[in-house]
């Protein structure tokens, strides 16, 4: 028992983030990290030093997207992880008349959260792993169970992906 | 370089992971490459931007303590009452699902004392159980009235399930259930002890004349197989074989007294 709070309980907000952010809910954000932190309990033996924190939003992780698979499996499309370079090279920088950073200027807390709510889960997470949680690649590819050039790539595609819905964004569009 | 490595080469110096090289061959590049250095200015501006606006949501008192009572009663053996939040189930229920994950993943690997039981049957009873309990599903007819939950089976199934409310021996009915095992439905019939909910399966006795009760446990849970006449019985819960026992024998007698 004290292992396991010495372990867990210092990493609660970054669990109930994730979950929060994955299932968009404060409610099913509870139950998920709850079912979650019971499970890391019960496979506290598991646990064999390391990071902490990584561990237990590994299992967190988990449990968010079996409730994805249950409650929102239409949420759950597939991305492919390997065509990232393509789309640099294939997305025009002037989409819009206005410079970038004068269109960011405009963008307001909730039509960013608004816009990060609206990525694909496996998007969506690891924005908030990195940006809001500031986990390293090797923490992120540790928690994603993929290697660290897929989270590269993966997080390049997802802040793509938001910035370009800021873009075709009608506030970003009127202007 | 290409300007697509040196787009990687960017994300990687916004998020602080780029070595010393990487930065060398990443700076050569936006000494010529005008359209990269704005790449960079603007990724910059967004990471900035999403710092300072994106929430951060923080775990909520509730769910810290509704946690640390959890872990609590996790740890207490299942045969000790639960003191610290008596009439609440759902923290019950909530442990329930961890035990459904590795009812379901474990298969037929399960620890089974008696060899020649059939093994599928009680997974199958401990996952209903589970479910019944995780789902928020545990009645369909809530009701301590024998008198409510008995007629409530009838239309509804071939069997007619003896319900006898055994509060006053420590068993109170909750309610009561379709559930199905082997594809067929059957009553599940819901009592409590303290906190422990009881599940009873009644089945069509396939098995021939009575035989003496038989017990065995599954990952922490324990079940009570016994017949009667054309009935077939499971119980199964979380609570201590001497007290599912005694449940058992109580139902049982009130069954054989009805006649
Ligand atoms: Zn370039």
């Amino acid at each position: 028992m004290r292992r396991f709070e010495a372990i867990a309980v210092p990493h609660m907000d970054a669990a109930f983030n994730l979950a929060r952010w994955l299932t968009r809910n404060e409610h099913d954000a509870e139950d998920v990290v709850q079912e979650a932190y019971l499970r890391a309990f019960k496979f506290i033996d598991g646990y064999r030093g390391g990071d902490a924190r990584a561990w237990i939003l590994t299992i967190v992780r988990r449990s968010c997207f079996t409730w994805l698979a249950r409650n929102r499996p239409f949420e759950l499309i597939a991305i492919a992880d390997d065509d990232a370079e393509e789309r640099f090279a294939a997305t025009p920088d002037t989409e819009t008349p206005d410079p970038e950073t004068e269109l960011l200027r405009r963008l307001d807390e909730s039509t960013l959260n608004e816009l990060i709510e609206a990525l694909p889960p496996l998007f969506r997470e690891i924005v908030i792993l990195r940006e809001i949680e500031e986990l390293s690649y090797k923490e992120i590819a540790e928690i994603l169970e993929v290697p660290i050039g897929t989270v590269m790539s993966r997080l390049a595609r997802a802040r793509q992906r938001l910035q370009e819905s800021w873009r075709r964004h009608p506030v970003a569009r009127i202007g | 370089m290409q300007c697509s490595e040196a787009r990687r080469l960017i994300g990687a110096r916004i998020d602080g992971e780029l070595d010393a090289a990487g930065e060398a061959a990443l700076a050569a590049h936006l000494a010529d490459c005008a359209e990269c250095a704005r790449h960079l200015v603007e990724q910059q501006e967004w990471h900035a931007a999403i710092k300072r606006n994106a929430a951060r949501y923080t775990a909520p008192d509730a769910l810290r303590q509704r946690l640390a009572a959890a872990v609590a009663d996790a740890e207490r053996p299942p045969s000790t009452p639960s003191r610290s939040r008596a009439g609440e189930w759902r923290q019950w229920a909530i442990a329930a699902s961890v035990l459904l994950a590795v009812v379901l993943s474990s298969s037929l690997t399960a620890y089974v004392t008696r060899p020649n039981a059939d093994d599928r049957l009680v997974q199958e009873l401990v996952s209903d159980h589970v479910r019944s309990l995780m789902a928020d599903h545990l009645t369909d007819v809530a009701s301590s009235d024998q008198h409510t939950v008995k007629p409530w089976f009838h239309g509804r199934l071939d069997l007619a399930p003896p319900v006898d409310d055994l509060a006053a021996e420590g068993f109170p009915l909750v309610g009561g259930r379709l559930d199905y095992v082997e594809q067929r439905p059957v009553a599940a019939l819901v009592y409590r002890h303290a906190e422990h909910p009881i599940n009873v399966f009644v089945l069509p006795n396939r098995g021939g004349p009575a035989a003496a009760s038989q017990s065995l446990s599954q990952r922490g849970f324990n079940l009570l197989h016994w017949t009667r006449g054309d009935l077939a019985f499971w119980a199964v819960s979380d609570l201590n074989l001497a007290e599912l026992r005694d449940f058992q024998r109580l139902f049982d007698r009130n069954m054989a007294a009805a006649g």
